[in-house]
């Protein structure tokens, strides 16, 4: 059941007049038999796997709190008789126990992502092997099913269960509030990747009717809604003909995809991120942001702080900060630093940062686009890290140059290229290949296709193109317009502008929101991850 | 702390450490400045710090992360 289509207005509209009627201590069990209900639509196997995964997790969990209270009581008891080695050896001691509870099922839930999403591709990379040394066997793939939203729910279920492990929080008594915590239907899609700290604040209280705050969501709902429907859909007509046949679109078609592309992700994957806070916010619910204007950013590192805000800190937080403080890494800190001098100090930041991108492109999909896209943001940050120095000097020159608006302008132009041209990974999925399209900008740039009408011949019209470009300056518009206070909490001051702008939006939808034209459209970019 | 000052100085020369408490909230110590951080720390002062004690409260300030230091050498 996609955000986007007539099915899910129906569920919600049920849902929400339901959960507005019932006892209010009841609601978040209505959240939980609506989750599972959305969640069922994507097929009864997918609540099998989600019900694994919020299952062992919160036992886990559970075992892991229980052996922490246990070993809190105990100090506590002995505290007068305990040295402060006997203390620590105790401690060390019953953190490994814990440690093995939370490694159990983090092998077991990674396990399971791992072998449906990963199996083909590491079949199709043996293949590939097999095929370059003359063999004349393929192994046969697999085929498995990827259940909807694993990776999100997976992510965000083994971020708690490290969090319990870590002593950040105790572990959820109730099973039924846990399940809810990971299979919360707005956000099983595409994410936000929560946190349990932040989405129980709200997930589990009970909420009365607030107006304002039901105002509020409806309008960032069908704010996403628009981006999809009228920007990101109609972009993926001629994205999907620039790409199905690449050798017939070289030159500036690469660079027209590039562009399109950004603005087509950008609007397909925020629309999406909107109506799930936007509906979460009608229920009373809060989620976390996962966007913050990134493509105004100065440069890569300051966009992966603003761009899928969720997935950066949690991969920063599991995998970048562990890594770095592991024992090896620290040893490895200070064998280069020995060795290298100042220099080295660098060697295990940039090694880790390079397997952070490497873990980050491979969770993005199983190929290796992703994992080539993974690795290039990795050096870009890296180079720019290297470049500083660089950047400081031609400041100290032109000292007045940084703080002008034509720099800024410059900046934020370079981070949106650098990313789009990177992002053409994502696009053609193919690595050489991407690297052949991007060559021919260089070689046959033939401008002509500007004018003489080839760009009408992708399936879009003259009026097609105007609405998209219409679409995209609204959406940078309602960015500048957003800096200090959000466009909605202004317009819910004034009610008849809102009720005005909301019905304005709703018909430029139905007028022109691309429905049904041979391809899914309702399918959200980020539902595939 | 005067070599936890130095070890920040390296980082940033540009920032007065010794009075600034707000280094994460203001986005002045990025992710590969921290660890570079933690990694020196464990050298200078022989401790380590888990990943869970990388939190903002932890490092918004020099003064915290002396603090910090001091916790975690002493459990």
């Amino acid at each position: 059941m996609s955000f986007a289509s007539a099915q899910f207005l129906a569920f919600f509209a049920v849902l929400f007049v339901l959960y507005y009627l019932i006892p209010r201590r009841h609601q978040w069990k209505l959240l939980l038999v609506g989750s599972v209900f959305f969640y069922f639509f994507a097929g009864w196997y997918c609540l099998v796997y989600i019900g694994v995964t919020a299952v062992t997790t919160w036992l886990a969990a559970r075992k892991i709190g229980a052996l922490q209270a246990r070993q809190d009581a105990w100090l506590r008891e002995r505290r007068e008789e305990l040295n402060k080695e006997a203390r620590k050896a105790r401690k060390a001691a019953d953190k490994k126990v814990r440690w093995r509870w939370a490694l159990g099922s983090m092998l077991l839930n990674f396990g399971i992502l791992a072998v449906v999403k990963y199996t083909d591709f590491v079949l199709g990379s043996v293949n590939g092997v097999l095929s370059a040394a003359g063999a004349g066997t393929q192994l046969p793939l697999a085929n498995l099913v990827l259940p909807m939203g694993i990776s999100f729910y997976t992510f965000q279920s083994m971020g708690y269960l490290i969090d319990v492990y870590w002593g950040k929080y105790p572990p959820e008594r109730s099973l039924g509030r846990f399940a809810l915590f990971v299979t919360f239907f707005p956000q099983l899609i595409q994410g936000p990747i929560s946190r349990y700290n932040d989405l129980s604040q709200t997930l589990y209280a009970e909420h009365r009717w607030d107006s304002r705050q039901i105002a509020m969501g409806g309008m960032r709902a069908l704010w996403g809604l628009g981006k999809k429907l009228i920007i990101a859909d109609r972009l993926a007509i001629p994205l999907r003909e620039l790409t199905a046949a690449p050798e017939e679109y070289a030159g500036l078609y690469v660079l027209a995809v590039m562009f399109l592309y950004a603005v087509q992700l950008y609007a397909d994957f925020t629309g999406g991120i909107d109506i799930t806070i936007g509906v979460a916010q009608m229920l009373g619910v809060k989620v976390t942001e996962n966007f913050e204007r990134p493509f105004f950013s100065k440069n890569i590192a300051e966009y992966w702080r603003r761009w899928h805000i969720t997935m950066g800190t949690w991969f920063r937080d599991y995998v970048f900060y562990p890594l770095s403080v592991s024992k090896g890494v620290l040893k490895l800190h200070q064998k280069a630093r020995a060795r290298l001098g100042e220099a080295g100090k660098r060697v295990s930041v940039y090694l880790c940062t390079m397997i952070l991108w490497f873990v980050t492109g491979l969770w993005h999909g199983a190929s290796w686009n992703f994992i080539v896209w993974g690795l290039l943001n990795g050096v870009v940050i890296l180079v720019s890290q290297e470049c500083e120095p660089l950047y400081a000097r031609f400041h100290g020159r032109f000292p007045g140059l940084k703080g002008t608006f034509g720099y800024r302008l410059f900046e934020v132009g370079r981070t949106f290229v650098l990313m789009s041209a990177i992002r053409v990974l994502d696009v053609y999925r193919d690595v050489p290949l991407t690297f052949r399209q991007v060559g021919t900008v260089f070689t046959s740039f033939r401008p002509s296709v500007l004018w003489d009408g080839s760009f009408l011949e992708l399936g879009l019209s003259a009026g097609d193109w105007l609405i998209a470009a219409l679409g995209a300056a609204a959406l940078v518009v309602c960015s500048l317009l957003g800096r200090r206070e959000p466009v909605r909490q202004r317009l819910v001051r004034r009610p008849s502008l809102a009720w005005g702008g909301c019905a304005a939006l709703v018909v430029c939808m139905v007028i022109f929101g691309v429905y049904g034209i041979g391809f899914d459209a309702t399918q959200f970019i980020y539902n595939q991850f | 702390m005067e070599e936890l000052l130095d070890i920040l100085k390296s980082l940033h020369p540009d920032v007065d450490f010794e009075h600034c408490d707000s280094l994460i909230d203001d986005k002045i110590l990025d992710s590969i400045d921290i660890v570079s951080l933690v990694a020196e720390i464990n050298d200078a002062f022989d401790v380590a710090v888990p990943a869970e004690e990388i939190i903002p409260e932890n490092f918004n300030s020099a003064q915290a992360l002396w603090e910090m230091i001091q916790r975690l050498d002493e459990a």
